[in-house]
C-alpha cells in the first residue's frame, strides 16, 4: 500500500505555468503556500508562446486601454464578458511594468522603451487599423514570462513540489456552503501520496489541446486541473469554443507566431494569391484567429491549397529580410528549417490550423474564484490561466491576450487566495481524503485489460480532428460522439506494463486518457447543443451567428454519467453586439 | 522541403540504456526495432516503443519542439534533446543508442535526478536585482539589451552542463547552465549585483574550473555561445563588467 503523507499550507497552487508562478510570487509573501506541479516549472508550456503580450502602453503609437477592451470582446465574437475584458486591457499596462521590473528582458524601442509590434485584431479606434500593441521579447515572449516568473519564485523561496501530480480536490461541506479543504497528489518519483490540507487552493493547470491530432500543445496538456473539478460537480463553461490556430507548421502542428503576419508576412494559397484580401479588406492577415482559420479550410476545401496533396497554404516570410527573421523571428525560422527542412528567408513555409487553445473552462468571476453555478463562489477555490474561464476571450481568443490573462488574473487569484487564506479558518479534511486517490492509483497500476492506452488516445485524437475542428456539424459532432462513447468503454479495460512504483510514467498517461476523453466529451457535447457559428465555433449547418438564441454561455454539468446544459448570461457594459467584420 | 504525402518508413533500431531501480542492479543496454519516417524525431522513436512495445520505457518529454527542455539526453554519444533530432540526420544503417544525460544521479531509465543542477541554478542568484522603481519600466537601449541576449534563451535542459567532463568528474562545479543563468544577469543594465555573482563564480567551484572544452557549446540545442559566455564571465571577474 502507498505511504501517505500529510502537509498544511495557506495556499496550496496547483500548476507551475505562467499563472500559477504569477499567483505564487503574489501569494508566498504573505501566507505559507506551495506550488504542486506535474512538471518541472520550466517545461510548462507558457514557455512555447512566442509572440507576445498585449498592453496599450503607447510606447510606439497612440493607443488606449478602452480600444483594446473593445478589440477583445470584438475579437470573441461578443461572448465576452465585458466587465472582465476591461480588467483585462486596464490592468495590462501595470502586468507589462511589473514583469519588465522582475527583469523580463523585452525588445526596445530606439529611445529604450518596450517595444510593441502589431498583432491579429488588435486595432486604433475601434477598427479602424492595426496598432502595434503587442510587447514581445524577440519570438519567445512566453520563454521569458516563464523564465522570468521562474527568477522570481527562486528570489523569494517559493517551496514547489515537482513532479506531484495532482489528482484530486477535497470539497467539503460547511453548514450548507461548498468549500475547498485542500487536494490530493501523487509523487511521481515514489509513488508516495500526498495530502495537503489548505485553506486556499488555486488551480492554474493549463488547457487540454491533446484531445486534437494537430496540436501546438504539449504532450502533457490534458486537461487534468479541468477534469479534476469536472469530476467534483463543478461545472465547465464555454467547452465547445477551441481556438485553432491558424499557422502549425503543416503535418505537424508546430508553432509559428502570428508575430510573423504582425511584423508583414502574409498568407498564400498555390497561385501565390493573397487570399485574405478576399475574406478581412481592412486588416487582410491580421484579422483574427477564427476568421484566418476557416478562411485557410476554406481554400483548401475549394482546391486552392498548395503541396503535392493540395493540402496546405503558406506563409510567406521571404520579404521581411534575414535580418528581420533573425533577430525578431528567430525561433520560428529555425523550426522551419529544422522540422520542415524549409528556410523561411528565401521560401514560403506550409502552414494549417492547429488545436490551440481552449476558450473554456472552469468558470471564475472577475476575482478569479471558482463558480459552483452561474453566481454561487466556493469559498477558497481559486482558478486562473487557461484552465479557467473568466470569460475575457468569449469564443475566440485574440493574439497576446493569454500571457495577459494569466499575468492579470494569476495575480488576482493569487492575492485573493492568500487574503482569504488570513481571514478565513482551514478547515478540517474529511475522514480517508486519500482513499480516492490511492484506489485509483492502485486501480490503474494493475490494470491488466487488453486495451492500449495510445491506441485508444491516437483514436480520440484523430477523431476530433475530423469531427470537432475548424469546421462541425450535426452529424460529425454525432459521430464524435459515438466514437467517445465507444472509447469510454474501451478505457475501461485498459492494461498497462509498467507495475513499478517509481517515475512510472505508463500510469500517469492512462490517467491522463481518462480527463481527455472526459473532456473531449464536454467538448462535444457543448458544441452539438450550440447550434450557431460563433467565434471558434464554426457549424456548417448553423453558419450564422444567432443573437437571439445564443448570446449566453453555456454551462456543462456533470450528473452522474451523462452532462446536463444549461446557461449563463453574458455580462454587456458599453458594447453592445454588432456584426463582426474587419 | 519533405514530400508531404509521400511516405517512406523504413526499420531503425534503437539501443537504450534501461535502469528501472526496483528490479536492477545495474544499467543494461536493450534493442528496440522501430518503423521511422526520415521526417520523425528521436522522441517519435520512443514513443514508437513506449507505445506499442514496452510501457515500462521512462522518459520525461513535454512540448517536442525544443522549448521546454524536458528530454535532453545522450544519443550516439552527444547530448541533444530527443525532439529536435531528426532520423534523418542520423546514420541509420546502425543503430542510434540512446541514454540518459551523465553526471546527475540515474533515476530510471533516460531520467535523471534534477535537483543538484537546479541548485547549482540558485546558488548563482539568478534574477534582477535592482533597487530603482520606476513607475514606468526601467530604459534599456536596444544596444543594452542586445548584450545578454544570447544567454536569455537558456531553457534549463541541462544538456550543457551535463556534456562537461570538469563536471563529470567533480559534482562541485557549477557547470555551464549556471554560469549562462549568471551571465544572463551580470550583463544585464538593469542589474546591480553584478559583483556578487563574480564573487559566487570567482570561487573554487567557479568559473576558472572551465578547460574550455567547448562540449557545452556543442551541446547546447539553443545555439548559445556557452564557452564564449564563459569566458566573458572570466574577464569580468578580473577586469569588471564591460555592458
Amino acid at each position: 500500500m502507498a505511504t501517505v503523507h500529510h502537509h498544511e499550507y495557506d495556499v496550496v497552487i496547483v500548476g507551475a505555468g505562467g499563472a500559477g508562478m504569477r499567483a505564487a510570487i503574489e501569494s508566498a509573501p504573505h501566507a505559507k503556500t506551495a506550488v504542486i506541479t506535474k512538471l518541472y516549472p520550466t517545461r510548462s508550456h507558457t514557455g512555447a508562446a512566442q509572440g507576445g503580450m498585449a498592453a496599450a502602453l503607447a510606447n510606439v503609437e497612440e493607443d488606449s486601454w478602452e480600444w483594446h477592451t473593445f478589440d477583445t470582446v470584438k475579437g470573441g465574437d461578443y461572448l465576452v464578458d465585458q466587465d472582465a475584458a476591461e480588467i483585462l486591457a486596464r490592468e495590462a499596462i501595470d502586468a507589462i511594468i511589473d514583469l519588465e521590473n522582475m527583469g523580463l528582458p523585452f525588445n526596445r524601442t530606439p529611445d529604450g522603451k518596450i517595444d510593441q509590434r502589431r498583432f491579429g485584431g488588435h486595432t486604433r479606434d475601434h477598427g479602424k487599423a492595426p496598432v502595434r500593441r503587442a510587447c514581445y521579447a524577440a519570438d519567445r515572449t512566453g520563454h521569458m514570462i516563464l523564465q522570468t516568473l521562474f527568477q522570481n519564485c527562486t528570489k523569494l523561496g517559493v517551496e514547489f513540489y515537482n513532479e506531484f501530480y495532482v489528482l484530486d480536490l477535497v470539497l467539503t461541506e460547511e453548514k450548507g456552503t461548498t468549500r475547498t479543504s485542500g487536494v490530493v497528489a501523487y509523487e511521481l518519483s515514489t509513488g508516495d501520496i500526498h495530502v495537503f490540507n489548505a485553506t486556499s487552493v488555486v488551480f492554474a493547470t493549463g488547457g487540454f489541446g491533446k484531445m486534437f491530432k494537430t496540436t501546438s500543445n504539449a504532450h502533457t496538456l490534458t486537461g487534468d486541473g479541468v477534469g479534476i473539478v469536472w469530476r467534483k460537480g463543478i461545472p465547465l463553461e464555454d467547452m465547445e469554443f477551441f481556438q485553432f490556430h491558424p499557422t502549425g507548421l503543416a503535418g505537424l502542428g508546430i508553432l509559428l507566431t502570428e508575430g510573423a503576419r504582425g511584423e508583414g508576412a502574409i498568407l498564400r494559397n498555390a497561385s501565390g494569391e493573397r487570399f485574405m484580401e478576399r475574406y478581412a479588406p481592412t486588416i487582410k492577415d491580421l484579422a483574427p484567429r477564427d476568421i484566418i482559420s476557416r478562411c485557410m479550410v476554406q481554400e483548401v476545401a475549394e482546391g486552392r491549397g498548395a503541396g503535392p496533396n493540395k493540402d496546405y497554404v503558406l506563409l510567406d516570410c521571404t520579404h521581411l529580410g534575414a535580418e528581420v527573421l533573425e533577430t525578431k523571428l528567430p525561433d520560428i525560422t529555425e523550426f522551419a528549417r529544422t522540422y520542415l527542412g524549409v528556410d523561411p528567408v528565401t521560401e514560403p513555409v506550409p502552414v494549417m490550423p492547429t488545436a490551440h487553445y481552449a476558450m473554456g473552462g472552469i468558470p471564475t468571476n472577475t476575482d478569479a474564484q471558482v463558480l459552483l453555478d452561474n453566481t454561487t463562489v466556493i469559498p477558497g477555490l481559486f482558478a486562473a490561466g487557461e484552465c479557467a474561464c473568466v470569460s475575457v476571450h468569449g469564443s475566440n481568443r485574440l493574439g497576446t491576450n493569454s500571457l495577459l490573462d494569466i499575468n492579470v488574473f494569476g495575480k488576482r487569484a493569487g492575492r485573493n487566495a492568500a487574503a482569504y487564506a488570513k481571514k478565513a479558518k482551514r478547515p478540517a479534511l474529511p475522514q480517508g481524503t486519500e482513499t480516492f486517490v490511492v484506489d485509483l492509483i492502485e486501480k490503474m497500476r494493475t490494470a491488466n485489460g487488453s486495451e492500449n492506452v495510445a491506441a485508444i488516445r491516437k483514436e480520440l485524437q484523430l477523431e476530433m480532428d475530423r469531427n470537432a475542428q475548424v469546421f462541425r456539424t450535426e452529424e460529425s459532432l454525432a459521430h464524435a460522439q459515438k466514437i467517445i462513447d465507444g472509447l469510454r468503454k474501451r478505457y475501461d479495460k485498459v492494461g498497462i506494463h509498467d507495475r513499478g512504483e517509481r517515475f512510472n510514467t505508463d500510469l500517469l498517461e492512462a490517467i491522463e486518457l481518462g480527463f481527455l476523453l472526459d473532456l473531449a466529451e464536454v467538448v462535444v457535447v457543448s458544441a452539438r447543443n450550440r447550434k450557431e457559428s460563433r467565434g471558434g465555433h464554426m457549424r456548417d449547418d448553423y453558419p450564422d451567428r444567432n443573437d437571439k438564441k445564443y448570446m449566453k454561455h453555456t454551462m456543462a454539468y456533470k450528473k452522474g454519467a451523462k452532462i446536463a446544459l444549461d446557461w449563463k448570461p453574458v455580462v454587456i457594459t458599453n458594447y453592445p453586439p454588432m456584426e463582426r467584420k474587419y | 522541403m519533405p514530400e508531404l504525402g509521400v511516405v517512406h518508413s523504413f526499420t531503425v533500431t534503437f539501443i537504450v540504456r534501461r535502469f528501472n531501480p526496483e528490479t536492477d542492479q545495474e544499467p543494461y543496454w536493450q534493442d528496440f526495432d522501430v518503423e521511422m519516417y526520415s521526417t520523425d524525431r528521436v522522441l517519435d522513436g520512443l514513443h514508437k516503443i513506449k507505445w506499442e512495445q514496452d510501457g515500462s520505457l521512462s522518459f520525461r518529454r513535454s512540448c517536442a519542439h525544443g522549448i521546454c527542455g524536458s528530454d535532453a539526453m545522450r544519443i550516439n554519444g552527444r547530448n541533444r534533446l530527443a525532439c529536435k533530432t531528426l532520423i534523418k540526420d542520423l546514420d541509420i544503417t546502425k543503430p542510434v543508442y540512446v541514454e540518459a544525460i551523465k553526471g546527475l544521479p540515474l533515476e530510471k531509465d533516460l531520467i535523471v535526478d534534477m535537483e543538484p543542477f537546479f541548485a547549482a541554478y540558485r546558488e548563482v542568484q539568478p534574477f534582477l536585482q535592482s533597487t530603482s522603481k520606476p513607475d514606468k519600466e526601467n530604459i534599456q537601449s536596444p544596444e543594452q539589451r542586445a548584450r545578454f541576449d544570447d544567454t536569455t534563451k537558456c531553457i534549463l535542459c541541462a544538456a550543457c552542463t551535463t556534456s562537461c567532463p570538469v563536471f563529470w568528474t567533480d559534482g562541485q562545479y557549477f557547470g555551464p547552465a549556471a554560469i549562462v543563468a549568471a551571465h544572463r544577469f551580470i550583463f544585464d543594465s538593469r542589474d546591480e549585483a553584478s559583483q556578487v555573482r563574480l564573487d559566487i563564480l570567482n570561487s573554487k567551484e567557479g568559473v576558472w574550473r572551465c578547460r574550455t572544452t567547448f562540449n557545452c557549446t556543442e551541446a547546447c540545442p539553443r545555439g548559445i555561445e556557452i564557452t564564449k559566455a564563459i569566458s566573458e564571465v572570466k574577464q569580468a571577474t578580473i577586469s569588471g563588467v564591460r555592458r
